[in-house]
């Protein structure tokens, strides 16, 4: 490239800089604690329960799953039916206003004030105590805003056509939207649960408040449960060994590699 | 005849209760923001008329014991740490932005785009446990100050904001039409004039939502700065000093506290929800100003 004069150099220094510290900061975090954690990492550390002499993390992978499972089978239909709301059926534009502008207060509100609200109404005032449920309700409102947008964003980029075409040929406007409209939409729906899976096993505050945090398997929906994230702020925070917490650490890590995989796979599937 | 008269009426049926479905679903979409305001308002307001809205708000005690209950140093320390977080973050961020949409090669391109979502990906809890012991030491050997401080925070924090800074940067300065960068050079301007005096400027209500979302993305972290900023409720007078976030205020005693106590904690919440609808209606009116 072509570089004018010394000022020009120093700023076009400065960019190579910012995004060697973007990228180093990440191979920093991720080599740090894989390299410490991936010693204390084995079967025995994921597979034994964590009680006595034990101090493995299977309860918490359980039940970081149980969370996860939950709250996307219950945000995932509203979610996508009120994308689908935007999308196909709303006529009035002010709804649609409000709707939107409902969406993007919730995806702004942090996770605390989730914690917070749903410590009052279903840990408290409908007496779920702590418990998956009552994290799982939270969780479910936390993640409506990333699947609504997403699911809105691949409804709109379904070509007018299918509509037009699945339309014309006498076909029901419900069956068009099962039918053509969903099916052509599926990876970024997927894509929109897949991040909302992430989010929800790297929660800590908002399931901190509403699952609570006893190290066993929950029993019911309405036992509470120590997920993974939940695990990996109380070793921190209490110190109570950096090996555990390096490994468990790593595990999360490999959560979200994993993750973000899926979303690579399904978005190229998109692409063929 | 008969026959067709029925499914006719069934469709119509199924279509009816679909419909209603897809409505009732963005009402509850609905419902859940006006519910949560609700309740966290409902439960917090008293508390704020018991203390006193000047009391609590400009307060430098507290003190749940002895029923005192000011969380300026809470406030102070939120913003302070977001500032510090903007001060790292954007910079780095929106330089970034412009190697990856405006220098890069597609190859190098596709090399980091991927790993801003992963930084975007990684849990909270993670980097406060990266700052924990990383940052913390580091800032203790150089400072001999403990570590635990604002300057941790606001690295960690900084650090945070990254993704969400890159990533919507680099959408709108990939939205700037071709032409601009053309007809920028064609007049003889250089790369770089071309990106900071027309490209940038064209970008700049989505750089802007860029930097909006950092703030609320960094002043409502909790597990991220409980982890480095040593949580003492006093006003931090340097970089150097520790301190407690408005959400670390929450999350630290909600475990134990009851009564007047809890509701100041849910009050709390209250002033950074408030803080939060400020940002969010900021910026929209501020988008509308710019796109008219």
């Amino acid at each position: 490239m072509l570089l004018k004069n010394f000022k020009e150099r120093v700023i076009y220094y400065l960019i190579i800089f910012s995004t060697l510290v973007t990228v180093g900061i990440l191979l920093w975090i991720f080599i740090f604690i894989v390299k410490n954690g991936i010693l204390h990492l084995n079967l025995k550390f994921l597979l034994s329960n964590y009680s006595g002499d034990e101090t493995g993390i299977f309860p918490m992978i359980i039940n970081t799953l149980i969370v996860i499972a939950s709250t996307i089978m219950i945000a995932v239909p509203i979610g996508v039916s009120t994308a689908i709301y935007l999308t196909e059926y709303a006529e009035n534009g002010r709804i649609i206003l409000v709707v939107r502008f409902a969406v993007e207060l919730l995806a702004g509100i942090p996770s605390i004030i989730y914690g917070l609200f749903g410590m009052v109404l279903f840990v408290t005032i409908l007496n779920f105590n702590w418990s998956i449920l009552s994290g799982t309700l939270t969780l479910g409102i936390m993640i409506l805003p990333v699947i609504i947008r997403t699911t809105e964003e691949a409804l709109i980029s379904v070509p007018k056509e299918y509509r037009e075409g699945s339309l014309s040929l006498g076909v029901s406007k419900i069956r068009t939207i099962i039918k053509v409209i969903l099916p052509s939409a599926k990876s970024g729906i997927l894509t929109g649960i897949i991040l909302a899976m992430g989010r929800v096993s790297g929660e800590t505050a908002a399931v901190y408040l509403t699952v609570g945090m006893v190290p066993r398997i929950a029993k019911s929906f309405l036992e509470s449960g120590r997920t993974l994230s939940v695990h990996m702020y109380l070793l921190a925070k209490e110190g109570i060994s950096f090996e555990e917490a390096y490994a468990t650490a790593t595990v999360l890590l490999l959560i979200t590699l994993i993750l973000n995989q899926m979303v690579k796979v399904v978005s190229r599937n998109e692409m063929n | 005849m008969n026959i067709e008269k029925n499914t006719v009426s069934k469709n119509r049926m199924i279509e009816n209760i679909f419909s209603k479905f897809f409505f009732l679903s963005a009402v509850i979409s609905i419902m859940s923001l006006v519910v949560i305001i609700i309740f966290v308002f409902v439960k917090g307001i008293p508390a704020i008329i018991e203390i006193g809205l000047m009391d609590f708000i400009f307060g430098k005690l507290w003190r749940p014991s002895s029923n005192d209950f000011g969380i300026l140093p809470m406030i102070l320390g939120s913003i302070y740490a977001t500032i510090g977080a903007l001060l790292i973050g954007v910079p780095i961020g929106i330089l970034t932005a412009i190697y990856i949409s405006e220098i890069a090669s597609k190859q190098i391109r596709k090399m980091i785009i991927p790993m801003v979502e992963l930084l975007a990906g990684i849990p909270s809890v993670i980097y406060g446990f990266f700052g924990l012991i990383v940052i913390v030491p580091l800032i203790d050997q150089t400072f001999k100050n403990g570590g635990n401080s604002l300057l941790a925070a606001m690295i960690i924090l900084g650090i945070m904001i990254l993704p969400t800074i890159i990533n919507i940067s680099d959408t709108s300065l990939r939205a700037v039409p071709k032409e601009y960068r053309e007809n920028s050079i064609a007049l003889g301007a250089s790369k770089m004039q071309t990106i900071f005096k027309v490209v940038l400027p064209a970008a700049k209500s989505g750089v802007l939502t860029a930097v909006v979302l950092g703030i609320g993305r960094a002043i409502g972290e909790t597990m991220a700065v409980i982890l480095v900023a040593g949580n003492s409720p006093q006003i931090p007078f340097s970089i150097f000093n520790r301190f407690r976030s408005m959400t670390a205020n929450i999350a630290i005693e909600m475990g134990y506290a009851f009564g007047l106590h809890q509701e100041a904690l849910f009050a709390t919440g209250v002033v950074l929800f408030v803080f939060i609808i400020i940002l969010n209606l900021g910026l929209n009116l501020f988008i509308r100003k710019v796109s008219d």
